[in-house]
């Protein structure tokens, strides 16, 4: 899907010979989020954050420890919902949704790497991959099938009958980024990805994710404190005290972590 | 949900259950014990009730036993005091018996339904000398029977030589019939050579002259076999002597405690019984003390298994409530596993899982813990009845109807009890689930 719309921008590039208007992912529009509402220690955390991601766009959000930086990625995900403000995910307007039809939004439009690359105990890499294809309902054979591809993409061919108890940080990663890839998303939704990995093995996962930019053209949207992870991306937002206070051109630099 | 997701979720709940395997078993044990003592005990009831009702229809199936009972003060019968009061230490007198007339009578005034009467004196335990060897003495049970009765033995028991006795011709005279095993322990020789043979058979110390007219078939029943007499020597069969023969060892007077009528093939014997039952009472409308009753086999093994239903329901009630403290223990245990596991459910739903997939998942964990459980209660419990009918001597018969519901209703137990912390895995939030350490 975002092989054919990248396509169709490469040759509407190469006919108009302008740069067109790239399709719009992710739009928020003053999105506020308070906790425990209507109580004496009602919380704002999120003060009406706007936000922009376009198709196929590297983005990377910056932001110390209590920016809010969680909470903006926990609305980004679908996993929570905005207290006021508008979100619409690839063309869904999220505050209309129910807690199932989230669920779906998440199974189809949004992969996951989390820090902690939250892979099931006990269960193969390979079921591991599976897990989103299951809940989406694609038969078994398929999944098998699509699994078995992914990971070999993500070099993880050779290990997929292992545990995750039987593999390293770097290769649980990987795993996790096959997982985030199978039901070909519309966004991969990164949370410190390489925040419990030394940094060769950040180089290696960072790679990955550039990879599956550059190769897949996914959108991603990676969440970090890092300001090194940061300047590898094309846009860096900056998120302080629950605003995005600055926004900037990415170095593209990829130099050791 | 399609079938692969069921059977994805079945491999996910066996994973869980391997990866604590003694957690897992100790859980499932107030299954196993529920499930298995339900087992063990229909095993043994219907092995019991299955050889009792088998045992007890070979004995005859359309006999009605019309017995003298004692008056009630308030004259307030009931049936099942019937066998009670055949062992009550109460004689009645002489004009109270059942008699010939009677009898005569009944007969008269149900033509073509009765196939015979069967009239038995029991004489005790004689002992007979061996022929040709008084040293050595063989036990046997004497009985004094009509024709009819006799004849009726027949059935399972066919005459090899001789004949039987003769209401009318025999009467006075001191003839006998023999089991087979008989001439064996006492005579010798083929079956055939002990007709005519003199015995000497001792009842209550007084020795008298029998002679041999008929040898039946010996055919060992349940009966016998159940009361352990293995050793060919100490077997002890029936003697069978003429009716008044029998009475006049036992000083016994004319006219009977007991009778058994024989209904016809055809006729309906639940109801002929209580026809039977309260022809002979008209006799005893003015007897103070003694009516009389009558009862069928087919309302025995009515009440014996009435009995046996009793016991297994009284022991079904524990069984029940072990099911019910297995179940809460694994209630107890998924919740744990669900707490356990918060950050995996977290996981789950951020990759798209509905809640609705979440508790299906627990609630077949559950209840493939539960199933095994059953199923190993049901093998516990076969092997435990098997083992009990065996000791008291009954061939095992397991009852499917009882597996198959003791293999349901775990699996139900499964689902009952799963259901609250499965609900609460479904409920989780995705937020607070993924930050739980």
């Amino acid at each position: 899907m975002a092989n054919k719309a990248a396509l169709a921008a490469q040759i509407a590039r190469a006919v108009t010979g302008s740069v067109p208007r790239r399709r719009c992912l992710i739009r928020m529009q003053g999105i506020r989020k308070s906790f425990y509402i209507g109580q004496p220690n009602e919380l704002e955390i999120l003060h009406g954050v706007d936000l922009t991601v376009y198709e196929g766009e590297f983005v990377a959000i910056v932001g110390e420890s209590g920016s809010g930086k969680s909470t903006l990625m926990n609305i980004i995900g679908v996993l929570d919902k905005p207290t006021s403000g508008t979100y619409t995910l690839d063309g869904v307007d999220i505050h209309q949704a129910k807690d199932n039809e989230l669920a779906a939004i998440r199974n189809r439009k949004i992969g996951f790497v989390f820090q902690t690359y939250n892979l099931i105990g006990r269960q193969s890499a390979l079921k591991n991959v599976e897990l989103p294809m299951l809940y989406a309902g694609v038969p078994a054979g398929e999944r098998v099938r699509r699994a078995k591809e992914w990971l070999t993409r993500v070099g993880m061919g050779e290990r997929m009958r292992h545990q995750p108890n039987e593999l390293s940080g770097g290769q649980k990663q990987r795993v996790a980024i096959a997982r985030a890839m199978v039901n070909e998303p519309a966004l991969i939704l990164a949370d410190e990805p390489t925040g419990a990995l030394d940094s060769q093995t950040s180089r290696v996962v960072m790679d990955l994710f550039h990879e599956m930019h550059e190769k897949y053209h996914k959108t991603i949207v990676l969440i970090t404190h890092n300001p090194a992870l940061a300047e590898e991306c094309e846009r860096v937002l900056t998120l302080r005290d629950g605003r995005i206070v600055g926004e900037r051109k990415g170095g593209g630099v990829r130099g050791a972590l | 949900m399609g079938l692969s997701n069921i059977v994805e979720n079945i491999g996910m709940a066996l994973t869980s259950l391997r990866s604590n395997k003694m957690r897992s078993l100790l859980t499932m044990l107030g299954i196993i014990i529920g499930i298995a003592a339900v087992i063990a005990i229909e095993t043994v009831g219907g092995s019991m009730s299955g050889t009792v009702t088998e045992s007890m229809s070979g004995m005859g199936i359309n006999n009605i036993t019309v017995s003298l009972t004692q008056k009630k003060s308030n004259d307030g019968t009931s049936s099942d005091g019937v066998m009670l009061r055949w062992f009550m230490d109460s004689t009645p007198a002489e004009e109270d018996l059942i008699t010939d007339q009677m009898i005569e009578e009944y007969l008269a005034a149900f033509p073509g339904q009765v196939d015979h009467i069967s009239l038995t004196v029991d004489a005790g335990t004689g002992t007979i000398d061996k022929v040709g060897d008084p040293d050595t003495t063989i036990s046997a049970t004497v009985q004094g029977i009509n024709h009819d009765a006799l004849a009726a033995t027949g059935d399972d028991a066919p005459l090899l030589a001789g004949r039987w006795l003769n209401d009318d011709t025999d009467a006075g005279r001191k003839l006998c019939v023999v089991s087979q095993k008989f001439v064996e322990q006492a005579v010798g020789g083929p079956v055939t050579d002990a007709i005519g043979k003199r015995v000497t058979l001792t009842i209550e110390g007084m020795p008298q002259d029998f002679y041999i007219v008929g040898v039946y078939k010996y055919v060992e029943n349940a009966y016998s076999s159940l009361m352990g007499q293995s050793s060919d020597d100490t077997i002890v069969t029936t003697l069978y002597i003429p009716l008044d023969v029998a009475r006049r060892i036992t000083g016994a007077s004319e006219g009977y405690q007991s009778i058994t009528a024989v209904a016809a093939n055809g006729v309906n014997v639940n109801s002929f019984v209580d026809t039977t039952g309260n022809y002979f009472a008209s006799y005893y409308t003015r007897n103070d003390t003694w009516t009389v009753k009558a009862s069928s086999i087919s309302s025995l093994v009515d009440s014996l298994t009435k009995m046996l239903s009793t016991i297994s329901l009284g022991i079904s009630a524990i069984a029940a409530i072990s099911l019910l403290v297995g179940g809460i223990g694994v209630m107890n245990i998924m919740t744990v596993s669900v707490t356990e596991r918060t950050r995996e459910i977290g996981t789950r739903k951020a990759l798209g899982a509905p809640s609705s997939a979440i508790r299906l998942q627990f609630i077949t964990e559950s209840m493939v813990l539960c199933l095994i459980g059953g199923i190993i209660g049901v093998i516990a419990g076969l092997a435990l009845g098997s083992l009990l009918s065996g000791l008291i001597g009954y061939a095992a018969k397991p009852q499917i109807g009882a597996i198959l519901i003791a293999v349901g209703f775990s699996m139900a137990i499964g689902v009952f009890f799963g259901y609250y912390p499965a609900n609460r895995a479904a409920k989780m939030d995705p937020i607070e689930a993924l930050r739980y350490e």
